[in-house]
C-alpha cells in the first residue's frame, strides 16, 4: 500500500488540455492549457484579438477544437455538443446580449429553466402554468433584481436590464459553473457596480470563468487571472502576481504605452 | 376582464359563427356555390393552420407545403383507383404517407438555415410534382379522377355536401385548438424559442434539431389531412395540387392572415380564396361603365390587384387581418 501522493488533490471543475484552434491562418487558440479549481472565479483577460471569446465558445461547445482536450468535473466533455454540456451543469452568458426578444423576461428564464427539466416533447398542459417551471425562473429573476419586469416582452428591457437577464438565465439551470463572456459590457458606471455585487454573490456558490475588459472588475472579483495573447497563455497567477508580471505588463497592461513608443 | 371583447375575439367568434350557420343560410335560398367556395376554404384553411404552426411559431419557411396536399390527395385517389375506398385505410394512409415524406424532408432540410431550407423544401415539392406527374396509372400530368368518395361507416357519408362540409369544418376547429395547445405546451415554447434564437436554444440546452423535426412532421401530418379533404372535395387529384404556386399561395394566407397567430391562417385563407372569386366581377363592374367590353376581358388578369394587395399587406399592415384586429384593440383601450 503507497500512501498517496501528498499534494492537495481537489479535483478541478475545469480542466483544458493544450488546446488550438485555427481559422484558415489565424490560430485563435494556440496549445492553450488552463486550469479552474472548484469554487473558483478564474478571470481570462487579454488584449482584442486574443482568443477569448473562441475559448469561451470551445469550452461551451459552439465550437470544435482542431486539438486538445476539455474536462468537465473530471468527464472528457470534447466533444459533447452544447446542449450536453449544460445539462451538465456548464451554463454560459453571452457576450452580445442573446435572448428571446419577442418573449416576456419570464419566458426567457423560464425557458432555460425547462431546458434542464427533462425532454420537453410534452404537447399538451400550458407550460406557462407549471410551477415546476415558473417558480424556479421567477426566483431567477428576483436573484438578478429584475423580478418587477418578469411579464414585459424581453425586447423593452434596457441594455443593463438584459445584462441582468442573461445572467438570470444562465442561473436558472442551477449550473455549478458558469462561463461568462464580458457581462459588463455596455454597462454604465452605476450598472457596473451592481454587476461586481452580483457577480461577488454568485461567487459564493459557483465556479466562474470570466472574460472580461473591465480591468477594475477583474481585479476586484479574481480569485486566478489568466492572460491571453494570440491565443496563448503569457501568464497565469493570482491577480496581485499578474499585476507584477513583467511580460503581461509589457503585452497587455502597458499596451498604451508600446504603441506610443511604436 | 375586459379582454375578452377585444375586437379580435369578436371577429373570431363571426368567424366561426359565419364557418358553422353557412349551410342554414343556403338552406334558406342562398346561393348553392357558396357552399362548395367555403368547403374549399375550410379546407385549404386547415392546409394554412398547418403551416402556420412551422412558419408562424417555428419561423420555419418551407416553401414546399403543398406536397402533403398532394400526397394526401394521391393516397387516397391511388387506393380509390386500385378499390380500396374505406376512410379506415385511407385516410391513415394519406396521414402515414405525409408524416413519413416530412420525416425525410425535414431530415435533410432542417440541417439548413435560410435560404437553403427555402429551396430545398421547394425542391422536394417540386420532385413530388414530377413523380406524381410521370406516374401513367394514376394519370400522369391529366390527374386522376376520384369515382368514389371515402367510405366510412354509415351515418357518414361524404357524397352528402352539408355533411362533408361540417365535417371539414370539425377538423379545421380541431386542428386549430391542437395548435393551440401545442403552442402552449413545453413543446411549444421549444419551437418557439427556436424561431426567437436558436443558437441560444442550443446554448441553454435544447437539442432544437429533434424538436423542430417533430413540428414538421405534425405539420406535414395535418397537411396531409387536407389533402384527403381536398380529393374527396373535388373528386379528383393532379399533381397541379403540389406545385409551388400551391405551396406559394398557402404562404399568402397565413401572411395575409398574420404569421404566429391562432386564427390568422383561417382569415387568411378566407379573404384570399373570397377575394379571387370576387374581384373579377369587382373589377367588370368597376371598370365597364369606363372602358366598355374590354372590361370584361381586364378581369380575366384580376391577378394583377391581388398582387399589389399583397405588396400593401406586407408594407404596411404587418401581422396581417391578425394584426390589423390587434391594432384597433389597442386603439380602443384609453
Amino acid at each position: 500500500m503507497t500512501a498517496p501522493r501528498a499534494e492537495p488533490m481537489i479535483a478541478p471543475m475545469l480542466q483544458v488540455e493544450n488546446l488550438s484552434k485555427r481559422f484558415g491562418g489565424i490560430v485563435a487558440t494556440d496549445d492553450l492549457s488552463l486550469t479552474v479549481a472548484k469554487g473558483e472565479l478564474h478571470a481570462v483577460i487579454g488584449p482584442n484579438g486574443a482568443g477569448k471569446t473562441t475559448l469561451i465558445a470551445q469550452l461551451s461547445g459552439q465550437l470544435t477544437p482542431d486539438e486538445g482536450r476539455i474536462r468537465f468535473d473530471g468527464q472528457d466533455i470534447t466533444a459533447l455538443p452544447m446542449y450536453r454540456r449544460s445539462a451538465l451543469g456548464l451554463a454560459r452568458s453571452f457576450q452580445i446580449t442573446s435572448l428571446f426578444l419577442d418573449l416576456s423576461v419570464l419566458d426567457n428564464v423560464a425557458l432555460a429553466v425547462q431546458a434542464h427539466a427533462g425532454h420537453s416533447f410534452r404537447f399538451w398542459r400550458d407550460a406557462r402554468s407549471e410551477p415546476g417551471l415558473r417558480d424556479p425562473a421567477r426566483a431567477a429573476l428576483d436573484r438578478v433584481g429584475l423580478g418587477s419586469r418578469a411579464e414585459l416582452p424581453a425586447s423593452l428591457l434596457s441594455h443593463g436590464e438584459h445584462r441582468q437577464l442573461e445572467l438570470a438565465m444562465a442561473l436558472a439551470g442551477s449550473p455549478r459553473m458558469l462561463l461568462l463572456d464580458e457581462p459588463m459590457a455596455g454597462l454604465g458606471p452605476e450598472e457596473s457596480v451592481r454587476m461586481v455585487e452580483m457577480l461577488r454573490a454568485l461567487k459564493q456558490e459557483l465556479t466562474i470563468l470570466l472574460v472580461e475588459h473591465d480591468m477594475e472588475a477583474v481585479f476586484a472579483l479574481a480569485d486566478r487571472v489568466t492572460v491571453l495573447v494570440y491565443g496563448r497563455v503569457i501568464a497565469s497567477g493570482t491577480p496581485d502576481a499578474i499585476r507584477a508580471d513583467a511580460a503581461v505588463r509589457e503585452a497587455y497592461l502597458g499596451e498604451a504605452e508600446g504603441a506610443a513608443h511604436g | 376582464m375586459t379582454g375578452w371583447f377585444s375586437a379580435r375575439n369578436i371577429a373570431i367568434v363571426a368567424l366561426v359563427a359565419v364557418l358553422l350557420l353557412l349551410p342554414v343560410y343556403i338552406e334558406l335560398g342562398g346561393n348553392r356555390f357558396l357552399l362548395s367556395l367555403f368547403t374549399r376554404i375550410v379546407i385549404l384553411a386547415l392546409a394554412a393552420v398547418s403551416l402556420n404552426l412551422i412558419l408562424g411559431y417555428g419561423g420555419m419557411m418551407s416553401f414546399g407545403h403543398a406536397a402533403y396536399l398532394g400526397i394526401g390527395g394521391y393516397a387516397v385517389g391511388m387506393l380509390a383507383k386500385e378499390g380500396i375506398v374505406s376512410g379506415f385505410v385511407q385516410w391513415p394512409v394519406a396521414l402515414g404517407a405525409s408524416a413519413l415524406f416530412a420525416l425525410v424532408i425535414g431530415a435533410l432540410s432542417l440541417r439548413t438555415r435560410g435560404v437553403y431550407f427555402i429551396m430545398i423544401t421547394l425542391a422536394f415539392a417540386q420532385m413530388a410534382y414530377y413523380v406524381a406527374g410521370g406516374i401513367a396509372r394514376y394519370g400522369g400530368d391529366d390527374g386522376l379522377t376520384v369515382n368514389q368518395r371515402s367510405q366510412f361507416v354509415p351515418p357518414v357519408d361524404l357524397t352528402n355536401k352539408v355533411q362533408f362540409y361540417y365535417i371539414c369544418v370539425a377538423l379545421l376547429l380541431a386542428s386549430v385548438f391542437l395548435v393551440w395547445r401545442l403552442i402552449n405546451s413545453r413543446f411549444g415554447m421549444v419551437i418557439q424559442g427556436a424561431r426567437s434564437n436558436e443558437t441560444r436554444m442550443r446554448a441553454i440546452g435544447f437539442p432544437t434539431y429533434r424538436y423542430k423535426l417533430t413540428c414538421f412532421v405534425i405539420a406535414g401530418t395535418m397537411c396531409g389531412l387536407a389533402g384527403a379533404l381536398l380529393a374527396n372535395h373535388t373528386d379528383f387529384v393532379s399533381p397541379s395540387m403540389m406545385y409551388w404556386t400551391r405551396s406559394g399561395d398557402l404562404i399568402i394566407m397565413v401572411v395575409l392572415g398574420g404569421m404566429g397567430s391562432l386564427f390568422g391562417p383561417v382569415f387568411g385563407a378566407m379573404a384570399l380564396l373570397v377575394f379571387e372569386e370576387m374581384l373579377p366581377f369587382i373589377i367588370k363592374v368597376v371598370a365597364t361603365p369606363l372602358f366598355g367590353p374590354t372590361a370584361a376581358r381586364a378581369s380575366e388578369y384580376w391577378q394583377i390587384l391581388m398582387g399589389p394587395l399583397l405588396l400593401l399587406v406586407v408594407l404596411f399592415a404587418r401581422g396581417g387581418i391578425d394584426g390589423l384586429l390587434r391594432k384597433l384593440d389597442r386603439r380602443e383601450r384609453p
